[in-house]
């Protein structure tokens, strides 16, 4: 390998390319796409958690000026509802209530925000005058809000179809068995609490762009989307019955997603239908308050957890009784995350032989809930590291040893957990050993005096968590009731010159795969990173991909990459074969040169591209020409990344303002691709997770109004609420991909939060605080001292 | 007190004066028609008759297309939007069009000419500093201004000047390091 290739191969940190345009203003999101004749869709949306429609006047809107066209939903009368993408059994064998999901609501809101009508115009400002204008008679219904007392004598029903409001209810485990052992232990330690309910909050607001043409009868989307490829699968074939080949779905530049933009939202749907209708492009563009009443959120679960110990502090038995908010209506992915992304969780990184978890879906008058960076795994890895933080303090454990005494050991691995997945790698005491050095977990009882000489209470909090990335394979998945595969796509296209464009199937929100995909073609291949090109986004130009979530990209994404190049490389040894008139069994392939092994013939990789597309010498009899190779990865296992975070805080006991300190996060990702930009991974979710503990949360009031539907009234995690983080990687190669890779794009948001609410619990604990709820503002702290002094 | 802090700490009278002037502008408006305003934006002079209503970004985004400058709120205080008029970093979502009437308003597509990069992009992007890239523009546009108003911030300085600006994917760790880095940049 020459030296530019090791500059910028797997391992480099390399600058990301695709910086230049966003730091110059010259990124291509949605919202900047202007087409010709374009108009402006504004949606009526409901101001009532739950309400009847009566009736809907539009004539006035219809006369505004600028107004084009007024949809309500008798004008999507021939669709389909927004379909839901994994159906999830009750224990006792039935399917779960799937109500529909219309596009405009139909006779009835559900949540505010429930779009009931769309006024299309000239303008964006006519477009929103003339929807003010919109009349919508509602009689006003009781509010399913509170998903404790939504099922035993709820206030109303949210869904006819669904009794008690119960969408599933859903148990993995031998609750019996649980049972028996939890009487037998010499201690059980219960907790009870709320995993707080949050909104995404990707900085681009969703967008979304019908065009429609007439002469082709070609529909393309362009929409602010992590999964281009789903969405044509979804919206094509299940809500408006559009041939794939008739829909292409782009998804150019997206300003983050983290979650909310996998979805399938009736705004795509809308504006779709719409441009046919009237025959222009309609573009329609969230606002802020939009976003809030309409993305999908994420968490809210009430869970009573219990975990049995024998009197060594050695895991006997843990049980997890979840409730889990649906919101109105079953976005793609809802019931999949408290389910088979938590509850298959629960082992963590610990050898605990019986686990029993219980989840019930609730319907309630909110907005779909659904996944957000780390979809059930954070609700996991906070109730167990909750839980192990509680039972040693009961105990009288020290936090990391009675982590040690029951993590599974590296010599224990392939592991078999009671809750379904087999861990294939990981070395848990190398990552807390890591995070407890760099810490300098050793010293905090100096720090803590120093600080009580100050007037200030600190403490500190550990997390180990572990996640399961790649959703795969796509056999399981589909058993445990994937209605899609969960692989990935990818094309290796060697263009005659030898330089190298690349399709892939996943989607780049802000993650760098121009860069570090680009980076992993160029160390396969030996070719230089600059004549290699990323592709993705675009139906129009890309292979079938399920696209990018669960941090899927380079386990999966990638992995495909690799086994598109694999074959590249296998036809260019046929093709150098011939060149050098030897045998393609004796050809190797290294540093960007096919050469005969133990001769110095050899022929680079330009020569057998040009080989490949000029064929005047080429090997007709054994193959056709071109360079180009397609490939589709179906994983055999999740990946399970894994790591310890350490959390030290100080909390100001006059006003329960809590300050983090210091947060050090010990990841082992299997091998990195560039540590430049999984440390950036890592650094964002750290936020995201400081922000569901001390700052953010989605609260609706008992009438269902959306109180925080602003960034007045949502607290977002600013530059001065968050320190200096440090960060390191300790690899435990993945076992089945060849890259080795894990995945990293959730972890923060996994880890962190329980690091942080246990270091606050620590720092309370001497006035005898055992448990504070997220997000720990300083109204919440400080009430706990207050309680704990009386 | 700085124009960014002062704007976050009077984001409770934006929607009071934004509905007083939009009333105005609206009598004005049916009285003379559509007002015409004329400024000088990345250098060119431009001038167009727009409805009285219209926002300061969305002149620069849909009338001149200069999609660099983008909107992530409706409340002042996402700062995706932060543009300089006449040399101060100001929220481009809190003023209207007619507001500037007569300004000198830079963008991010007027901050650097051709292949050059402003020292402060240069430094986003030598520290990894944005990934999505969707509140980068008024994020460099605000540190900008931040490092001409106080050439060598410490870290709790540019923590504190970046307030008004909400980022969702670095976890602002790379920012602060990258305008540290574009201030000294600047300084040089």
């Amino acid at each position: 390998m020459n030296d530019s290739v090791a500059a910028t191969g797997i391992g480099a940190r390399v600058l990301r390319r695709e910086d230049f345009r966003f730091i110059k203003g010259q990124g291509k999101y949605v919202d900047d796409i202007v087409l010709a004749r374009q108009t402006y869709a504004a949606i009526v949306r409901s101001p009532y958690a739950h309400a009847t429609i009566n009736g809907i006047d539009t004539s006035e809107a219809a006369g505004m000026p600028g107004v084009v066209r007024v949809l309500t939903a008798k004008d999507f009368e021939a669709f389909g509802g927004i379909p839901c993408g994994w159906q999830v059994h009750s224990q006792n064998g039935s399917p779960m209530a799937e109500p529909k999901h219309p596009i405009l609501a139909e006779g009835k809101v559900r949540h505010v925000g429930d779009p009931v009508a769309v006024v299309i115009a000239n303008s964006r400002a006519e477009a929103r005058d003339a929807a003010d204008a919109v009349l919508v008679d509602y009689s006003e219904l009781p509010a399913v809000v509170d998903m404790r007392k939504a099922t035993d004598n709820p206030p109303a029903l949210v869904h006819d179809e669904a009794p008690n409001n119960l969408c599933f209810d859903w148990a993995l485990g031998d609750k019996a068995q649980i049972e028996e052992a939890m009487a037998g232990a010499a201690h059980v330690t219960t907790l009870e609490f709320t995993n707080n309910r949050l909104s995404p909050n990707a900085m681009e607001p969703r967008c979304a762009i019908g065009d429609y043409d007439t002469s082709t009868s070609d529909h393309t989307l362009y929409t602010t989307s992590q999964n281009p490829h789903v969405i044509r699968l979804l919206m094509g074939a299940f809500v408006l019955s559009i041939p794939e080949h008739k829909l292409r779905v782009y998804a150019p530049d997206v300003g983050g997603g983290f979650g909310s933009k996998i979805y399938h939202y009736a705004e795509e749907a809308i504006v779709t239908v719409a441009s046919k209708l009237i025959g222009r492009p309609v573009k329609w563009t969230s606002d802020r308050t939009e976003a809030f009443m309409s993305d999908a959120h994420g968490r809210d679960h009430v869970t009573v957890a219990k975990l049995a110990m024998d009197k060594d502090g050695k895991f006997l038995a843990l049980s997890a009784e979840t409730m889990a908010n649906m919101g109105a209506y079953l976005s793609t992915f809802a019931p999949c995350v408290p389910t088979y992304l938590h509850a298959t969780l629960l082992a963590g990184q610990y050898k605990t032989p019986l686990i029993y978890a219980n989840v019930k879906a609730v319907f309630t008058n909110t907005v779909p809930v659904d996944a957000y960076r780390g979809a059930g795994r954070p609700e996991a890895t906070y109730l167990l590291e909750r839980i192990i933080d509680k039972a040693a303090r009961e105990i009288g454990l020290d936090q990391a040893e009675i982590r040690r005494r029951n993590f599974i050991q590296p010599d224990e691995f392939p592991y078999q957990t009671p809750v379904a997945l087999t861990y294939d790698t990981g070395n848990y005491e190398a990552t807390l050993s890591a995070a407890l050095s760099a810490s300098g977990y050793a010293g905090f009882a100096a720090r803590k005096a120093e600080a009580k000489a100050r007037g200030k209470l600190r403490g500190i909090g550990l997390s180990c968590y572990i996640e399961a990335c790649g959703i795969a394979p796509s056999a399981v998945v589909g058993s445990l009731g994937a209605r899609a595969g969960l692989y990935e796509a990818a094309t290796i296209r060697v263009n005659p010159t030898g330089s190298i464009s690349v399709l892939t199937g996943s989607h780049s929100h802000g993650q760098g795969h121009e860069t570090t995909f680009a980076q992993v073609v160029a160390d396969k291949l030996g070719q230089p990173y600059d004549n290699i090109d990323i592709v993705h986004g675009d139906t129009a130009r890309i292979p079938f991909g399920m696209g990018t979530y669960g941090s899927r990209s380079i386990a999966v994404g990638g992995e495909a990459i690799v086994k598109a190049v694999d074959k590249v490389i296998a036809k260019g040894k046929k093709i150098a074969a011939h060149l050098m008139e030897a045998s393609a069994d004796d050809v190797v392939f290294e540093g960007g040169q096919f050469k005969v092994a133990g001769t110095d013939k050899e022929v680079d990789f330009g020569t057998v591209a040009l080989t490949a597309y000029v064929p005047h010498n080429f090997p007709f009899e054994e193959l056709e020409p071109g360079l180009e190779e397609t490939a589709f990865y179906d994983p055999a296992n999740f990946t399970y990344p894994a790591g310890s975070y350490v959390c030290e805080v100080e909390v100001d006991p006059e006003t329960g303002v809590v300050e983090i300190c210091s947060l050090h996060a010990s990841d082992d990702f299997g091998n990195v691709i560039n540590p430049m930009i999984v440390e950036g991974q890592v650094h964002g979710g750290l936020v995201q997770g400081i922000g569901q503990a001390l700052l953010e949360q989605a609260v609706y009031d008992d009438n269902g109004q959306l109180l925080t539907a602003s960034y007045n009234d949502y607290a977002m995690p600013r530059a001065d609420d968050v320190p200096n983080f440090t960060v390191d990687h300790q690899i435990t190669a993945c076992t089945h991909n060849s890259l080795g890779v894990k995945g990293c794009g959730e972890a923060g948001a996994i880890g962190s939060p329980p690091a942080v609410i246990n270091a606050i619990v620590d720092a309370l604990s001497e006035l005898g605080v055992d448990h504070i709820e997220m997000p720990a503002t300083p109204r919440k702290v400080w009430r706990a001292i207050q309680t704990a002094k009386r | 007190m700085q124009p960014l802090a002062r704007a976050a700490k009077c984001w409770k009278l934006v929607p009071a004066i934004f509905g007083d002037c939009v009333s105005l502008l609206r009598l004005q408006h049916e009285r003379e028609g559509m007002p015409k305003v004329s400024m000088t934006v990345n250098g060119q002079a431009v001038s167009a008759d727009v409805d009285g209503r219209t926002l300061l970004v969305d002149f620069i985004r849909e009338q001149l297309a200069l999609t660099g400058t983008h909107v992530g709120c409706d409340t002042s205080q996402c700062g995706a939007c932060v543009v300089h008029v006449d040399g101060e970093a100001a929220k481009s979502c809190t003023l209207l069009a007619a507001q500037a009437d007569g300004c000198d308003v830079t963008t991010i597509e007027g901050l650097s000419e051709g292949e050059a990069l402003h020292p402060m992009q240069a430094a986003f992007r030598d520290n990894h500093g944005l990934q999505c890239g969707f509140c980068t523009p008024g994020m460099i546009m605000s540190a900008v201004d931040l490092a001409k108003r106080n050439p060598d911030p410490s870290e709790a300085e540019i923590r504190k000047g970046l307030e008004g600006n909400i980022c969702r994917c670095t976890g602002y760790h790379n920012i602060v390091k990258a305008v540290a880095q574009g201030a000294a940049g600047m300084r040089s």
